[in-house]
């Protein structure tokens, strides 16, 4: 983990960056991690606790295989992005912001993502899927099932 | 190339790239932005590489990758070269017709054309498509010749040239009195005066100062700022380091949002590409002005496009806006003078020094000059982003170039500014357009997100929408936002849910009027704006669903009810398959019905009905009790 934070500066601009990649790497930021940047920068651990808290970027928990994330914009929303997002909770049985037991999902939702004209959009893993209704969520799922 | 030291030398590089510019008999431009290549432009790319090559034309014909062309509706979209003929919605299986029939035997397809969706008219040319025609693309229609990854395409262009003319030939001073005369105002929201902000930073005293481009584009329904990043990422860096000379800094920062990754991407691209050219970095240019760009990527919560928020998380920190005075200019990042503009803002910058503030003054109205990039979204026909000068009317942008409502239903309803907008109704159709007249109508020009709805849009429903997102977002640290807007939140979803009572309306006008004055930021003092407008135009509709428990737009769940007509149903078991629920019983050939008590009211029946059957319909209010009342007395009965 030290050498890991190594090619980090070590003022604090540099956390939401190491945050960033800590999540890109890992999944999640565990306790040990909080520790280790906090010998790192110089700051305390409940800083970089609240910090990490207060955006959406970063989770304390470890994630599911799978990224499944609903577009919730505005755009999105008055042509039928709330119905897809109940129909994703139902389809993995899981709330938003859970990760199903098998650990293949997490489900989240996203406020824009600009891409208004091919609404609703949902994002799988960094694949986009356009104009998706109700009825299209199985087939979507089920290429990342197996 | 190696870096660029004088003048003279980026008039060379300019010429030498136009020299080397193969001479092809047709160029194939392909639109390929976030929704470009969310609607499949990667693979139209590959079978257009492959076609071309099979057909050995690769020496003949060019393909160019760009940014996105602003129709997003007809994604992804091709325009060949020489005769600008416009495809839109390809796919990869349509190649080899587009490269035999119109490329190599120049006719035209109109299997591919533009189709007015009112009149059925076909436009082969992109110039004769309405969309583009009452267009003013002065930022984006560079989208068009520009790849983003290549700073030769920018270059060729006269990029930088603008960068050039100030630091060679105009001093700080004189920079910032071009924009000044040239009435630029902000694009970001607030729409104050760029070249007097520029002033009082460049006034104040320190040591170091620093520049920001605010790139943290979080109104949902707006995405101007990302089709400039991923489209033309040069024309916004050299924007900024022409700020930093008017203005005296020597460091930048680029503040984006982590949603956008591709123009992440290619501002990463762009920042190396110029700082390896000498655009950024030690002596620009051979003249003895440093500056430096950096990138910093958001984390998620809309409250950092509020500037003293995004100061606070460029610094590490949690996002808290905090008071001001002092201004940024005065104290903003670590404390130092800082600049801080919107992205779009940024744009317009070598417009201005390249065309002259006289030239770009004359666009606009008295106070708003030049365009401005909305995205046009919605349920409207021609999605996409449209670039307009200031002082056209709604109903232009609408009907004009947004070719009107979707499936021909009725225009309510449009939305600007994001969660601190409102909607304007039909009768302010023929606003002309500008930051004070959309603030008298009681919204505000905002980003740009411009959100289009139709009779089948609740207003209660789009104002609870609005505020649960900034409830969501409020950062907390005021209590008139953080509990303000829970409480208007609670009533509205109250509202919604049949539980409305008389009095909603006033607590609501209480709390907003609490709310406006009581807090710091941007994002708590426009919070309440969705409900104040919808209230001030739509009252009717919340009276309607705080007395009759009624939703007139069909929209709120619990105020509505499913039903397959029994006289109209063909028992095709479509809408049976479709529930996810179960609660739709029947048999082939024979009337479906639904179990009220398990339906979730998710419209999945309501969607797969066919058109020529429209059997399952919605009801709310009295028609929709008589209803629940017959079904429950029939199941008693069984």
């Amino acid at each position: 983990m030290e050498k890991y934070l190594k090619e980090f500066a070590t003022e604090q601009k540099e956390l939401i960056h190491i945050l960033h990649k800590t999540q890109a790497e890992y999944g999640y930021i565990s306790p040990e991690v909080i520790t280790a940047i906090s010998k790192h920068l110089k700051i305390s651990e409940s800083e970089i606790y609240g910090v990490l808290t207060f955006y959406k970027a970063f989770s304390l928990e470890p994630r599911g295989e799978h990224i499944v994330t609903v577009c919730m914009g505005t755009a999105c929303h008055v042509r039928g992005g709330p119905q897809v997002a109940e129909e994703m909770e139902r389809k993995l049985n899981i709330k938003v912001g859970q990760t199903t037991a098998d650990n293949k999902f997490t489900l989240e939702t996203v406020n824009c993502l600009g891409c208004c004209a091919i609404g609703p959009v949902v994002v799988v893993d960094g694949k986009y899927y356009s104009q998706i209704t109700v009825k299209k969520i199985d087939g979507i799922l089920k290429d990342y099932k197996e | 190339m190696e870096k660029i030291t004088n003048p003279e030398q980026l008039n060379e590089w300019k010429e030498e790239i136009l020299s080397r510019r193969p001479q092809y008999k047709k160029t194939i431009v392909v639109s390929s932005g976030t929704c470009g290549q969310a609607s499949g432009s990667l693979p139209v790319i590959d079978a257009l590489d492959e076609e071309l090559e099979k057909r050995r034309l690769k020496d003949t014909v060019g393909v160019e990758i760009t940014g996105c062309h602003g129709f997003c509706e007809l994604e992804p979209n091709i325009i060949i070269y020489p005769e600008e003929i416009f495809y839109g919605k390809l796919e990869p299986k349509d190649i080899p017709e587009i490269v035999e029939r119109t490329v190599f035997g120049d006719e035209v397809l109109d299997s591919y054309t533009y189709k007015e969706p009112q009149t059925g008219k076909k436009s082969a040319f992109q110039k004769d498509i309405p969309f583009y025609g009452k267009q003013m693309r002065l930022l984006t229609g560079n989208n068009f010749r520009i790849d983003p990854r290549s700073i030769e395409d920018y270059v060729r262009l006269d990029g930088y040239q603008a960068l050039t003319k100030v630091l060679f030939d105009k001093t700080s001073e004189e920079v910032i009195l071009e924009i000044e005369n040239s009435g630029l105002r902000g694009r970001g929201g607030g729409g104050f005066p760029t070249g007097r902000k520029w002033a009082i930073c460049r006034k104040a005293k320190s040591d170091e100062k620093y520049v920001i481009c605010n790139a943290d584009e979080g109104d949902p329904g707006a995405y101007m700022d990302r089709s400039l990043l991923e489209g033309n990422p040069h024309s916004v860096i050299e924007g900024m380091i022409i700020g930093a000379y008017a203005i005296g800094a020597t460091e930048g920062y680029i503040y984006v949002r982590m949603e956008y990754p591709l123009a992440v991407k290619h501002l990463m691209i762009a920042l190396e590409k110029a700082t390896q050219y000498g655009f950024l970095g030690k002596s620009i240019m051979g003249s003895e002005f440093h500056f430096n760009i950096h990138l910093v990527e958001g984390a998620g919560a809309f409250v950092s496009g509020e500037e003293t928020s995004l100061m606070a998380s460029i610094e590490g920190k949690r996002a808290f806006p905090r008071q001001r005075p002092p201004f940024p200019a005065q104290k903003g990042l670590w404390g130092k003078p800082t600049n801080i503009n919107n992205v779009e803002t940024w744009a317009n910058v070598p417009l201005i020094i390249n065309r002259g503030a006289d030239w770009y003054s004359k666009v606009g109205t008295k106070k708003s000059k030049g365009t401005k990039i909305f995205s046009l979204v919605g349920k409207i026909n021609n999605t996409g982003l449209v670039e307009v000068p200031m002082g056209i009317t709604l109903r232009e942008i609408i009907y004009d170039i947004g070719g009107g409502i979707k499936d021909n239903k009725k225009f309510k309803a449009v939305q600007t500014g994001g969660p601190s907008g409102g909607c304007i109704p039909v009768e302010k159709l023929d606003l002309p357009i500008d930051y004070d007249t959309l603030a008298k109508a009681g919204s505000i020009m905002g980003s740009g997100g411009m959100i289009v709805m139709d009779e089948d849009t609740c207003m209660v429903d789009v104002a609870r929408y609005f505020l649960n997102f900034t409830q969501e977002e409020s950062c907390g640290k005021c209590v008139p936002c953080r509990i303000g807007t829970k409480q208007m939140v609670n009533i509205l979803t109250r509202i919604t849910e049949g539980g409305g009572e008389e009095g909603d309306i006033k607590r609501l006008k209480d709390l907003s009027k609490t709310i406006k004055t009581g807090s710091l930021c941007g994002l708590g003092q426009t919070a309440p704006n969705p409900v104040l407008t919808t209230l001030r135009y739509f009252r009717k509709e919340y009276e309607t669903h705080i007395r009759e428990k009624s939703c007139p737009a069909l929209v709120c769940k619990a105020l509505i009810s499913y039903y397959i007509e029994p006289d109209k149903c063909v028992g095709c078991l479509l809408c049976l398959k479709s529930c996810p629920v179960d609660a739709i019983s029947g048999e082939r050939k024979k009337v479906h019905v639904i179990d009220q008590d398990l339906c979730i009211k998710c419209g999945a029946c309501f969607d797969v009905c066919p058109p020529k059957v429209t059997a399952v319909s919605k009801y709310t209010g009295k028609k929709r009790k008589s209803i629940l009342k017959k079904d429950s007395l029939k199941r008693a009965k069984r």
